[in-house]
């Protein structure tokens, strides 16, 4: 605050602002604004209403639970035993061609990403390839932070031990032959995360920086191996790891696992026809009454099928119109008079 | 405090208010406990708010040792082994002797030795001791007035005690504070020094008053406690219900570490409790305190620089010296306000006087009185007006003579006081006229316009000097008076009589007094006579005097008037509109009293009046007072029956009031309703001190009530705009203060309690630990700060010309529990919409068009991003005085958070363990969907507001406020 020193024989400052008296501007709502402005707000808000609620239901979604609860479902002998790799396969049919670009997402239910302890389990120095914290990783991955050797776990924590471990291939059945439909799995992660947050340590090979560290309990292999084909992803900066490390806000989430190479028959999309899902099935959910899915889904400029929007906007638009209507008979009824 | 323990002891008392020591506890908590968040989130609004206090209080602190030194090291002369020496005041030591100058103030007790006038008296004013401005003579130590410098003595006195109007008689004693007048120098020995003093001793501290709307903000506060406390009960029994259900307690993907598998079930309760407790501790506010202090500590300026307050004739504009209850200046019920100096003028005036029946009115336009310049006119104009009477006071004066009764009258005007020429030459040479300009000091008021009304017949008083009264004549003769002996004025005579020779031998004596005492000594028929003439003259009775020589006697009388205080009918006027009510209490009679009260139109022509004095009573067989004093014995037994009747009066006058019965009037109606004491006097200081809101006006009558008010103005004309501008002001923005950051709180933590029902009551918190802690301090704090400090929701003018707009805000109107609901409510939704909206719309988290999912962080910087955006444009649209600071502040706020979260998000912080929120916020803004449902959700929390923004507009005096 501007704290002037009255000087001057006490006399105190005629300042506008001293004296209160700064130069104020007053908003007036008056009928004749606020009526129109709101008819104004009202419109657009029903028309990006519209908009989203068309975009919305454009968008194509295609939903498919595989946990197998009942024993009818393909994958339930898979949920039942505790054998690692279990297959099982998922066949669906699509009548229509799915819009491209089809991005291919698995969802969880009733699982806490959001749980507090299990958010903080994880190392942020490790995963940005700090090798002291390789030797010694953080407290708050305990209980994984060493394992029963008391060899370090790098990468440390719940989030990454339990990381998502179910594999998924599409194939397309076109007459009697399957085709694999190839699966896109860059960028699926955001780019920072990818570029900046999460780093592996500057040591070739890669695999010598985890020298005398042990894989995450739960993880089949270890993280400078999890993905074979491409070396540029393995490590902390694999897709799959970084999609699973940001964890979901609610319970049941859906993280995205692939993007439908759009190439060959797959430009504009997935064509009609008989499809197969071959699912790896490892990650147990049943324990916490959890279910898995699998998603297709294209996205349009408001990314995701939401209908919650356009209904939101619906709404509070046409509650603007009502409201700039009643204030107008409310106006014309009392207030025109001494409005002038 | 030192400059060493300031810290310690200042922090120590800072953590003795139970909010620091709440948000203490919370501190260690995070600190000792494993809590979802780090110490730092409430750590750091602590710290701040701790070293905003401690600075205010360190600032305070070394203004108040300023003034200490400044009394401290004060120069004084010390006579030492026949030498001056010059000494810092504190040195002092009981023994020593001192020289003090004119005009000085006398640093500590002291006995007179010597003085420099011949008469080895000297005078001293001890207005700052009691208020009275009168000069008082003391007197030398007998035999002492010519040696000091040999002189060898013992002093024996009494131990030292505080009783001021006992002990200010001993005629040699000098009190420590009062001030040397008229005389040269004097030399006197230190008897009593430091805290032994008189003045030291009659210090009382100031009793801490606390404002209404801080008892509003501690029954919130436990309001909020209550939510808090029940909402950590409750989380953690939903966490203990939820764990219990198979599978949730200990999934396979979030094991359980040994040391919390080997914790005690019930330990662990407690610390999931504590840990939700620290969660959402933020519903109550950590900075609203230090915003409270800080708005009422800069809005006090206001006060101090408002020009209206500056007053030319004392060069002094209003004084704040508490700013805690500026909010209280709104809230005012009752008005209590002392007479003499604070209705009227302490200046008196001299009218007409009537002598044997026959009438003198002096006419002259310019009759001015120490610069106030009242004319017949308007004196007039206010008769008329105020109805009967418009003279506040009458003294009569009543006088034998032998010669011509005119001259005489006036010549007993200018022998009868103890009035002393000011600043005058004793030696005998014959002083040029000054006429007007002449200076006179006496003890009260009236003696100086009797004086002064004898000067504009043309009879001059001189000077008194030794034992000798000089006259000016109207023939420009000096004539000599031997002063033969002075009766002074005291309260039970009630009367002064002069006796003086004149040089032709006669022995006169001429005596004025209250009617009271006078009428009995007067004859009759002459009474009536008299009280005839003042009837008509609308003043009250007349005296003559008897006096048992041979003489004939002379009936005179004189009007003196009272002149009101600039303004004061207006004032008292508006305070009434404004549904104030106005005590009156003064020492006077009820006559006097009364048509004061007229003139200040308290009471109208049409104002019914109660009576309760002795006089309006019947009673017949018994005494009149007994018959008063069962009368309100009664009225007490009936549960106050008497008190019921006078809070239900507009104004309420009591009479005869003491200085001590001022303050019980007070006591006795403190209750529930804000009362406010006004005086000028040191007989008002008990009033002053006692009332919720105590304020002094910089009069004549000395210091004392300025100092121990908590607000001084110059005028009692400046009340109004005290109370119905700034009053009105800063109550509506210390409300709307308060009420907002409740609000602004609760709808910072409900999504955050919600969000435990989605994430297994693990305490997760919602927003980021720099949202969390910057909440408060940075995003949302300045808006309501500036909008505390500006906001006019009525211009001051509005609010003078309306003094019923007060009545709007009375009695606490914007800190009940309905409008606390109110905000409350609104809080409750938009924590329900900004939490829900973002969880509708989080049902598929694939919001990129890209089809990347947002998590958890994402989720939380978007409600958050909502709740700041929509904060503060609910606070812009309470704002009704937009001044630039406003819009700088607010828009300001805004592109800060905007900023801050870029900022914060766009670099790896290496002192940060989790870089939670990397690039979280550009992610969020390059969706389309978080654009979408953060207008959405703002324009849906806001919508209420707005509609009620315009539906309230054109209603009652607002109507008008739209022409700006």
């Amino acid at each position: 605050m501007v704290k002037q020193e009255s000087e001057s024989a006490n006399r105190p400052d005629n300042t506008a602002f001293t004296q209160q008296r700064l130069p104020a501007w007053q908003p007036i709502l008056s009928a004749g604004i606020v009526i129109p402005g709101f008819v104004l707000i009202g419109l657009a808000f029903i028309g990006i209403g519209v908009a989203l609620l068309v975009t919305s239901r454009s968008i194509q979604v295609l939903e498919l639970d595989y946990t197998g609860d009942s024993n009818g479902s393909p994958c339930s002998s898979c949920s039942q035993s505790d054998i690692a790799n279990c297959k099982c396969s998922l066949n669906f049919t699509l009548t229509t061609l799915f819009q491209g670009p089809v991005f291919f997402y698995y969802g969880l239910s009733n699982y806490f990403q959001n749980y507090r302890r299990y958010g903080a389990s994880k190392d942020d120095n490790q995963l940005y390839g700090d090798l002291s914290s390789f030797t010694s990783p953080s407290s708050s991955c305990s209980p994984y932070n060493y394992d029963s050797s008391k060899k370090p776990i790098v990468p440390c924590g719940s989030i990454a031990n339990s990381m998502f471990n179910d594999t998924f291939t599409l194939t397309r059945t076109v007459s009697g032959t399957t085709n694999n439909v190839t699966l896109d799995g860059k960028g699926i992660a955001w780019w920072t995360d990818y570029n900046i947050k999460y780093r592996n340590p500057s040591v070739t090979p890669l695999k010598n920086a985890f020298n005398g560290t042990v894989k995450p309990i739960n993880w089949a292999k270890p993280a400078y191996e999890l993905d074979a084909s491409d070396r540029s992803n393995n490590g902390f900066v694999n897709q799959d790891f970084l999609v699973w490390m940001r964890r979901a806000a609610l319970p049941n989430f859906r993280k995205l696992y692939r993007r439908i190479d759009a190439s060959g028959d797959y430009q504009k999309g997935l064509p009609a026809g008989n499809y197969t899902i071959d699912i790896t099935y490892n990650y147990p959910v049943r324990a916490f009454n959890g279910a898995k899915k699998i998603v297709f889904s294209n996205v349009s400029w408001m990314g995701g099928s939401n209908e919650f929007l356009g209904i939101a906007y619906l709404v509070i638009g046409s509650l603007c119109v009502v409201m700039s209507v009643v204030m107008l008979i409310v106006y014309a009824k009392f207030k025109f008079p001494d409005e002038e | 405090y030192t400059v060493w323990n300031f810290l310690p002891k200042n922090l120590f008392e800072q953590f003795r208010r139970i909010a620091n020591f709440y948000f203490l506890i919370i501190f260690l908590v995070q600190v000792i406990v494993d809590t979802p968040t780090s110490p730092v989130t409430s750590g750091l609004p602590l710290f701040f708010v701790i070293t905003v206090t401690a600075i205010k209080q360190g600032y305070e602190d070394w203004l108040r040792h300023k003034a200490d030194n400044e009394v401290n090291k004060y120069r004084v002369t010390v006579l030492e082994d026949g030498r001056r020496i010059q000494k810092e005041s504190e040195k002092i030591k009981v023994g020593d002797v001192l020289e003090v100058e004119e005009d000085e103030t006398f640093p500590c007790d002291l006995i007179l030795l010597q003085s420099s006038r011949d008469d080895g008296t000297c005078f001293v004013t001890t207005a700052s001791l009691d208020g009275e401005s009168n000069h008082k003579t003391h007197y030398t130590v007998p035999d002492t007035e010519r040696d000091v410098e040999s002189l060898n003595a013992t002093i024996e006195c009494e131990q030292p005690q505080p009783d001021l109007y006992k002990s200010l008689g001993p005629e040699n004693l000098l009190l420590k504070g009062a001030t040397l007048k008229n005389t040269q120098s004097i030399c006197g020995v230190a008897v009593y020094t430091g805290m032994e003093t008189k003045m030291a001793l009659n210090y009382q501290g100031k009793s801490q008053k606390r404002s209404v709307v801080e008892k509003s903000i501690n029954a919130f506060l436990l309001v909020y406690l209550c939510i808090l406390v029940s909402k950590a009960l409750v989380c953690t029994t939903l966490k203990y219900v939820w764990q219990s259900k198979p599978g949730q307690d200990e999934p396979w993907y979030n094991e359980k570490t040994l040391k919390e598998k080997e914790t005690n079930l019930y330990l662990n309760m407690f610390t999931d409790f504590l840990s939700f407790m620290v969660l959402f501790n933020f519903i109550i506010p950590v900075s609203m305190y230090v915003t409270v202090e800080m708005q009422k500590f800069l809005g006090s300026f206001f006060i101090s620089w408002d020009k209206d307050f500056f007053d030319s004739e004392i060069e002094e504009g209003a004084l704040v010296n508490t700013s805690d209850l500026n909010e209280e200046l709104g809230q005012v019920e009752y008005v209590f306000t002392d007479k003499t100096g604070t209705l009227t003028q302490n200046n008196m005036e001299f009218i007409e006087c009537c002598i044997d029946g026959h009438q003198y009115k002096y006419r002259d336009a310019s009759s001015e009185v120490d610069g106030f310049c009242v004319t017949d006119g308007p004196m007039n104009t206010v008769q008329q007006k105020a109805g009967r009477v418009s003279v506040v006071v009458s003294r009569h004066l009543c006088m034998l003579l032998t010669r011509e009764r005119e001259e005489l009258f006036l010549r007993a005007l200018c022998l009868c006081h103890t009035v002393q020429v000011d600043g005058l030459m004793v030696d005998g040479q014959v002083v040029p006229p000054l006429q007007e300009q002449r200076g006179f000091i006496a003890s009260s008021p009236d003696e100086i316009a009797l004086v002064q009304g004898a000067m504009r017949y043309g009879f001059t008083f001189l000077g008194l000097e030794s034992k000798t009264m000089k006259i000016l004549n109207r023939t420009n003769d000096v004539e000599m008076y031997e002063l033969l002996h002075v009766l002074n004025f005291d309260p039970v005579r009630r009367r002064m009589s002069v006796i003086v020779r004149s040089i032709s031998g006669e022995t006169l004596l001429f005596c004025k007094g209250a009617d009271s005492s006078i009428f009995p000594r007067v004859k009759q028929e002459e009474v009536e006579k008299i009280r005839m003439h003042v009837e008509r003259n609308a003043t009250d009775h007349a005296f003559p005097n008897h006096y048992d020589m041979k003489f004939v006697i002379m009936i005179l009388f004189y009007l003196l008037f009272y002149s009101l205080q600039e303004e004061a009918a207006e004032t008292m006027e508006a305070l009434q509109g404004a549904g104030i009510k106005v005590w009156v209490l003064t020492g006077d009679k009820m006559e006097t009293a009364k048509s004061t009260c007229y003139a200040c139109r308290l009471f109208k022509r049409n104002t019914e009046l109660l009576e309760l004095t002795v006089r309006t009573l019947e009673s017949p067989g018994k005494r009149r007072e007994d018959r008063l004093h069962d009368l309100l014995l009664e009225y007490h037994k009936k549960t106050d029956l008497f008190l019921q009747i006078c809070q239900n009066c507009t104004s309420v006058l009591c009479c005869r009031m003491a200085p001590l019965q001022k303050a019980q009037v007070r006591t006795n109606s403190k209750g529930s309703p804000i009362t406010l004491s006004i005086g000028d006097g040191a007989n008002d200081v008990s009033m002053i001190l006692e009332a919720h809101v105590g304020i002094g006006i910089k009069g004549k009558e000395g210091r004392q009530a300025v100092r121990n008010s908590d607000y001084a103005i110059p005028k009692l004309k400046h009340l109004k705009k005290l109370l119905l501008g700034h009053g009105h002001l800063y109550y509506v923005r210390i409300a709307h203060l308060v009420q907002y950051f409740f609000y602004k709180n609760l709808c910072f933590i409900l999504p955050q309690f919600l969000y435990q029902f989605f994430c297994g009551c693990s305490q997760q918190p919602l927003y980021d630990a720099a949202y969390l802690t910057m909440y408060n301090i940075c995003f949302t704090s300045m808006p309501i700060l500036a909008y505390s400090l500006f906001e006019q929701h009525i211009s001051i003018e509005m609010l003078l010309e309306n003094a019923t707009l007060y009545r709007q805000i009375g009695k606490n109107a914007m800190l009940r529990w309905g409008p606390f609901l109110y905000w409350t409510l609104l809080g409750v939704f938009h924590g329900l919409v900004f939490f829900f909206g973002v969880w509708f719309l989080f049902s598929n988290p694939a919001l990129q068009d890209n089809g990347q999912a947002f998590g958890n962080w994402s989720y939380g910087t978007i409600v958050f991003t909502i709740l700041v955006f929509t904060v503060t444009l609910k606070l812009a649209l309470d704002t009704r005085h937009w001044t630039w600071i406003n819009h700088f502040v607010i828009w300001g706020s805004l592109a800060f958070y905007v900023f801050f979260s870029f900022f914060w998000g766009g670099v790896i912080w290496p002192f940060l363990r989790q870089q939670r929120l990397y690039f979280v916020f550009a992610n969020m803004l390059s969706s389309v969907s978080a654009w979408l449902v953060i207008i959405v959700l703002i324009l849906l929390s806001l919508l209420p507001e707005i509609l009620y923004v315009v539906l309230r507009k054109p209603r009652g005096p607002y109507a008008r406020q739209v022409v700006l």
